[in-house]
C-alpha cells in the first residue's frame, strides 16, 4: 500500500497549486462570489456561544432524543436550552439549524414530528430532514419554516434535490461527502437549491444514511438510533503488552505498545484482506478543506459546514476561530492555507492527519 | 409468495453472467431485476445487452426490472438511468432521482432497500409517488416491518431480503482498486477476478466483510430461511445473486413455497455461514437460529 505520508505529501502539493491557480483565476476578475456561510456545531450551549463568539454564522444543533444522528450520552439540548441558544445566535444576527436527521421509526413517529412542532414553535432558522415522510409533514404544517436536506438523505445528484425542492419546497441541501469537486460544481449549475458541503471534521468514507455498518456490529446505526460504532459498545482489552479495541466484542483494531490507539469507529479499523493487514476502507484521518476554499467559494457553495457535535466547547471554538479566517481571506485573490492553520486542525484531526476526501478524485 | 431474482451485485466476466441469466431463465422465479446498481465503471454487459436479457425473460413468462444504481454521482449515472427509465420496463429505485425519475414518467416503481423507509407515512409517500412494491430496509427488525406494515395506509407489496449477502455500504471509494493499490479511474476491473467479492476478516481472523467494489457486504450470508413460518408478511422473497449455487438455492425456496420438502444443504452452499440477527432486532451479523435445520 502507498504510505499515508506519500498520499498526504502527494494531496498537499495537488492543494498548493490548485490554490494559487484559481488565486490567479479570480483575480482576472470574472465574477463577485457570495462569501459562503460558516455553520458550526454544538452539542451543548456553551459550545453553541462559543461557536458565535468566534465567527460562525449558524450553528446546528439536536435535541435530546434519538431524533439526530447524534444522539450520545450528555450531548444536545433541552428545550429550554435550545431556546436560549436561538436568543443568543439571533439577537447577534446569526442562525441556528436544527437537525432532526434521523429516520422515525414505526410506532414512534409522533416522537420525530413533535420535534419538528416544537423547532418551528421556537423560531429555529431551518431544520435538517432526512426521512421523506417528515420532509413532506414538516412542508406541509409549517410552511415558514426552513427545510434542509440532511446529508443522511443521501441526495448525491441534482435530480434527487430539485425533487426534494419540487416535493418539500425545500431550501438547502447538505451534500454526501462522495462527490468530486466536477461533480459538486455540476450539482450547483442544475439547481436553485442552495448547497451545503461539509469543511473540516471526521470523514464519512460511506454515502451517509447508505451505511448499516454499525448496525451490523451493534444492532444500532445512524438511520435507526442516531449513532455509529456506538460507545456503549467499545471495549479495551490489554493482551500481552498489545491493547485491542472491540466493537460489540469484534475486533476492529490492535494497537502495540506505544502506538496511538485511535477510537474503534468500523470503517476505520484495521483489517485483513488476503493475507494482508491494511486500513481495508478507511485511515483514521478528518476531512480538511482549506486548500479548496476559494474554489467551493467560486462554484458558489452557500455554506462550509464544520462536522463535530460531539466535540466540546474547545474544539468548536478553535476550529470556528481558524474557518471563520480562511473564509474571509478565500474572498481575497492573494489567498493562501496559513502553516499555523493547518498545524492547529491536523492537531485537532483524527489520526493527527488530513485528507480531501472525495473532493479530490485520487482518493476515490 | 412468490420469489424474486435479485439484482447481480458483483462484476462477472461477460460468458459468466450471461450463462447465469441463460439458466435463469428457466428457474421458478416470477420477478427477475437486471440491470447494474453497484459501479457505474463496470460494463461487460451493455444496455442493449441487458435490454436483450430483459426481452428473453419477458419471453419466458418472468417480470423484468431494472434496478438504478444506489449511488447517482456522475452525469454518466444519470444518463443512463434516463436511457433505462425510456424503456417499457418497471424500475427499482434506489436514489431519490430514480424516483423523481420514474414519477415524471408515470412509471410505476420499486422502492428499493436503500430508500430508507422506516414508518407507514414514508411508505405511503413513495406509494403517492407511484411505488407498486417496497424492499424493506435491509436493517429492519420483524418486529419494526409489522409496525411499518400496520401504520401505512395505502395499498403496496412487500419484498423481502430473504437470502444474500447484506449490501451493507456504498462508498465514493473502490475498496477492490484500493485493496490493489489501484484509484477507481484506473481500477483495472479488479473486482472481475473475485465473483463473490473479496472478505476482510478482523486480526484475529474472524470472517466479517466483503469488499465489492464501492460496495460493502457481509462475508456472511444473511438467511430468512430459519424463519419461514413469519415470511407470509411479504409477497415475495428476494434471492441474492451469488458465484455458485444461486439455483439450488432458488429450487430449495420455490419447493418450500410449492409445500414440498426441499432437499436444502446451506452448509455447502454458504460455507461463509449464515446471519439473520436483524430479523430479530439483534446486530445484523448475530445467528439468531443455531442451525438453519432448527426451526
Amino acid at each position: 500500500m502507498e504510505t499515508t505520508a506519500q498520499v498526504m505529501k502527494a494531496g498537499n502539493e495537488q492543494e498548493t497549486e490548485r490554490a494559487q491557480r484559481l488565486a490567479a483565476m479570480r483575480s482576472s476578475g470574472k465574477e463577485a462570489p457570495q462569501r459562503p456561510e460558516l455553520l458550526c456545531p454544538a452539542g451543548n450551549l456553551a459550545a453553541l456561544k462559543v461557536a458565535i463568539d468566534n465567527g460562525a454564522d449558524a450553528v446546528y444543533v439536536g435535541f435530546k432524543n434519538p431524533t439526530n444522528a447524534r444522539n450520545f450520552a450528555g450531548l444536545n439540548f433541552t428545550n429550554e436550552q435550545i431556546s436560549a441558544g436561538i436568543r443568543y445566535a439571533q439577537s447577534r444576527g446569526r442562525q441556528v439549524h436544527i437537525a432532526i436527521n434521523t429516520f422515525a421509526q414505526a410506532g414512534r413517529v409522533s416522537e420525530w414530528r413533535a420535534s419538528i412542532d416544537k423547532a418551528a414553535e421556537m423560531g429555529a432558522d431551518a431544520v435538517l430532514l432526512a426521512d421523506m415522510g417528515l420532509l413532506s409533514y414538516a412542508a406541509a404544517r409549517h410552511p415558514a419554516l426552513k427545510l434542509h436536506l440532511s446529508v443522511q438523505g443521501s441526495a448525491t445528484n441534482f435530480e434527487a434535490i430539485n425533487f426534494a425542492y419540487e416535493m418539500f419546497g425545500i431550501k438547502r441541501a447538505v451534500l454526501p461527502r462522495v462527490l468530486t469537486l466536477a461533480q459538486i460544481e455540476q450539482v450547483i449549475q442544475n439547481t436553485s437549491v442552495e448547497i451545503e458541503t461539509f469543511g473540516f471534521g471526521s470523514l464519512c468514507v460511506m454515502v451517509e444514511g447508505r451505511c448499516i455498518l454499525s448496525s451490523y456490529a451493534t444492532g444500532q446505526s445512524p438511520n435507526t438510533h442516531g449513532v455509529c460504532s456506538p460507545a456503549a459498545f467499545v471495549r479495551w482489552e490489554p493482551q500481552n503488552g498489545r491493547m485491542n479495541a472491540r466493537l460489540n466484542g469484534i475486533m476492529i483494531d490492535h494497537f502495540e505498545e506505544g502506538e496511538r490507539a485511535g477510537y474503534p469507529t468500523l470503517c476505520k479499523g484495521r483489517f485483513n484482506a488476503q493475507g494482508e493487514d491494511y486500513y481495508a476502507l478507511e485511515e483514521p484521518t478528518s476531512l480538511n478543506v482549506l486548500a479548496i476554499l476559494p474554489e467551493l467559494v467560486r462554484m458558489g457553495v452557500r455554506s462550509i459546514k464544520i462536522e463535530g457535535r460531539q466535540r466540546g466547547p474547545a474544539y468548536v471554538g478553535e476550529v470556528t476561530r481558524i474557518l471563520r479566517a480562511a473564509i474571509d481571506a478565500a474572498m481575497k485573490a492573494d489567498y493562501t492555507v496559513k502553516p499555523m492553520w493547518s498545524e492547529v486542525l491536523d492537531k485537532m484531526s483524527e489520526g493527527q492527519q488530513h485528507t480531501l476526501g472525495a473532493y479530490s478524485r485520487p482518493w476515490k | 409468495m412468490k420469489l424474486a431474482l435479485g439484482p447481480l451485485l458483483y462484476y462477472w466476466p461477460r460468458q459468466k453472467t450471461l450463462d447465469f441469466y441463460a439458466e435463469a431463465m428457466n428457474w421458478p422465479v416470477d420477478c427477475v431485476y437486471l440491470g447494474e446498481m453497484v459501479c457505474g465503471r463496470r460494463h461487460e454487459l451493455r444496455t442493449d445487452d441487458w435490454l436483450r436479457l430483459a426481452q428473453e425473460f419477458s419471453a419466458a413468462g418472468k417480470n423484468v426490472v431494472f434496478s438504478s444504481q444506489a449511488l447517482l454521482e456522475s452525469a454518466g449515472d444519470l444518463a443512463n438511468l434516463r436511457k433505462l427509465a425510456g424503456t417499457d420496463w418497471p424500475l427499482e429505485a434506489n436514489d431519490l432521482g430514480a424516483v423523481k425519475i420514474a414519477r415524471e414518467r408515470k412509471k410505476p416503481f420499486i422502492a428499493g432497500p436503500h430508500l430508507n423507509v422506516y414508518n407507514g407515512a414514508t411508505l405511503d409517500w413513495l406509494a403517492e409517488q407511484g411505488a407498486v412494491r417496497w424492499i424493506p430496509p435491509l436493517e429492519m427488525s420483524r418486529s419494526g416491518l409489522a409496525a411499518v406494515l400496520e401504520e401505512k395506509t395505502g395499498a403496496i407489496e412487500t419484498e423481502l431480503f430473504a437470502h444474500g449477502r447484506l449490501p451493507l455500504a456504498f462508498s465514493a471509494r473502490c475498496f477492490t482498486a484500493r485493496h490493489y493499490n489501484l484509484t477507481k479511474d484506473s481500477c483495472e476491473f479488479r473486482c472481475l477476478a473475485d465473483s463473490d467479492g473479496l472478505v476482510v476478516r478482523t486480526r484475529e481472523g474472524q470472517d466479517f466483510l466483503r469488499i465489492n467494489g464501492i460496495q460493502t457486504q457481509s462475508a456472511a450470508c444473511h438467511s430468512l430461511w430459519p424463519y419461514w413460518h413469519e415470511l407470509g408478511i411479504a409477497q415475495y422473497l428476494r434471492i441474492s445473486p451469488q458465484g455458485e449455487h444461486t439455483a439450488k438455492i432458488v429450487r430449495a425456496f420455490a419447493d418450500r413455497i410449492a409445500g414440498r420438502s426441499p432437499q436444502e444443504d446451506f452448509a455447502s452452499w454458504n460455507p461463509e455461514g449464515i446471519v439473520n440477527g436483524y430479523w430479530q432486532a439483534k446486530p445484523g451479523i448475530e445467528s439468531t437460529a443455531l442451525s438453519v435445520n432448527e426451526i
